[in-house]
């Protein structure tokens, strides 16, 4: 194969978007779930089963659960660009890293569904 | 004033060494450079770029105690003994503290470094009013010294493909230029994951900088025109 650098992907800017607008995202559930934390503190099971009862709730957690992960899939792919230079161990641990994300993702739906 | 400054000549040594200098500096040795041509009168084997010798041309930019700066502004009296001199890190070491700059110009030169502008020439010049004149304030002023460049960790890890916080601020400056005809063709060739988005706001390049550009503020203005013209 011929070796030589290619640049020109004609992506990138949505990836640097997406992170700066999940940021917000995440600031905002962590600022609101403190808020309420503070303000209703659940103590036991029951009470922390009525807070997420809240169909709300629910939904801006998934958000956020969402956020966080598509935002870990940008960041972690950054640091494999930078540091990781075999194209054939950077494609594997990308999509170990795809994986293992939408597993969390699942599973925090489980969680907050059950 | 005691130096330690690398050494390396490729014809005679098998590794990099630092040689320590002790020499007195002449009252006329305001700068550090002074005190390089001094330490050349002692051991002319030592290797450097200079030329204008007042910071317009950028040949003698090196890392000095551990910060890239033009040594030929750099006063001597600010400077902590012993002077630690190192080459620009991240490029290929031709010979002490001369580095091959290849892979930045080529960088340079990617992003088409001069006006394109397909109407046909005026009379007199293409006029510009100030305010957009203005817009080339802190971004025409740069000298491609590399100090930037090289202290930025994204070009270490990627000089091949990542343009590099000089680049980007070149780019910029014909990007912002009225005169230009040529700025969604710049950006279609910028937008790339490697070309611009390997930067991450590190600011190495703002504080390193010996002219005082911030080619962050650049790059972000980059950025923003981009998603400008996308959303």
């Amino acid at each position: 194969m011929v070796r030589r650098i290619v640049t020109g992907a004609h992506y990138g800017l949505l990836d640097w978007l997406v992170q700066r607008i999940t940021a917000v995202v995440m600031t905002i559930y962590v600022l609101l779930m403190g808020l309420i934390l503070i303000v209703s503190a659940p103590h036991d099971y029951v009470a922390w089963k009525e807070l997420f009862a809240n169909q709300w709730i629910r939904i801006f957690s998934l958000l956020f659960f969402v956020s966080l992960c598509w935002h870990a899939w940008i960041g972690l792919r950054n640091i494999l660009m930078d540091y990781v230079h075999e194209t054939g161990i950077r494609l594997t641990i990308q999509v170990l890293v795809i994986l293992s994300l939408l597993v969390y993702v699942v599973w925090a739906i489980e969680i907050i569904w059950s | 004033m005691r130096f330690s400054i690398y050494r390396f000549d490729p014809d005679k040594d098998v590794k990099p060494y630092m040689q320590e200098f002790d020499i007195m500096l002449e009252p006329a040795d305001k700068m550090l450079l002074d005190a390089l041509i001094r330490i050349k009168t002692v051991d002319d084997s030592l290797s450097l770029r200079r030329s204008c010798r007042e910071g317009v041309c950028g040949s003698d930019g090196m890392n000095i105690n551990g910060r890239n700066g033009l040594a030929c502004i750099t006063p001597v009296s600010e400077l902590k003994e012993p002077v630690v001199l190192r080459p620009l890190p991240g490029l290929p070491v031709i010979r002490d503290l001369i580095v091959d700059m290849t892979q930045f110009f080529q960088q340079y030169h990617s992003i088409k470094p001069y006006l394109i502008n397909n109407d046909p020439p005026p009379e007199t010049e293409r006029l510009q009013s100030p305010e957009e004149r203005a817009e080339l304030d802190g971004v025409y002023e740069c000298v491609l010294c590399a100090c930037c460049s090289t202290a930025c960790p994204s070009f270490w890890w990627n000089p091949d493909k990542f343009v590099g916080p000089a680049g980007l601020l070149q780019a910029y400056r014909f990007l912002a230029d009225s005169r230009d005809q040529a700025a969604a063709e710049r950006l279609d060739n910028l937008e790339d994951p490697y070309r611009l988005f390997r930067c991450h706001s590190i600011m190495n390049c703002v504080d390193t900088c010996p002219k005082e550009l911030n080619p962050t503020k650049a790059i972000n203005k980059i950025k923003g025109m981009m998603v400008k013209r996308t959303v």
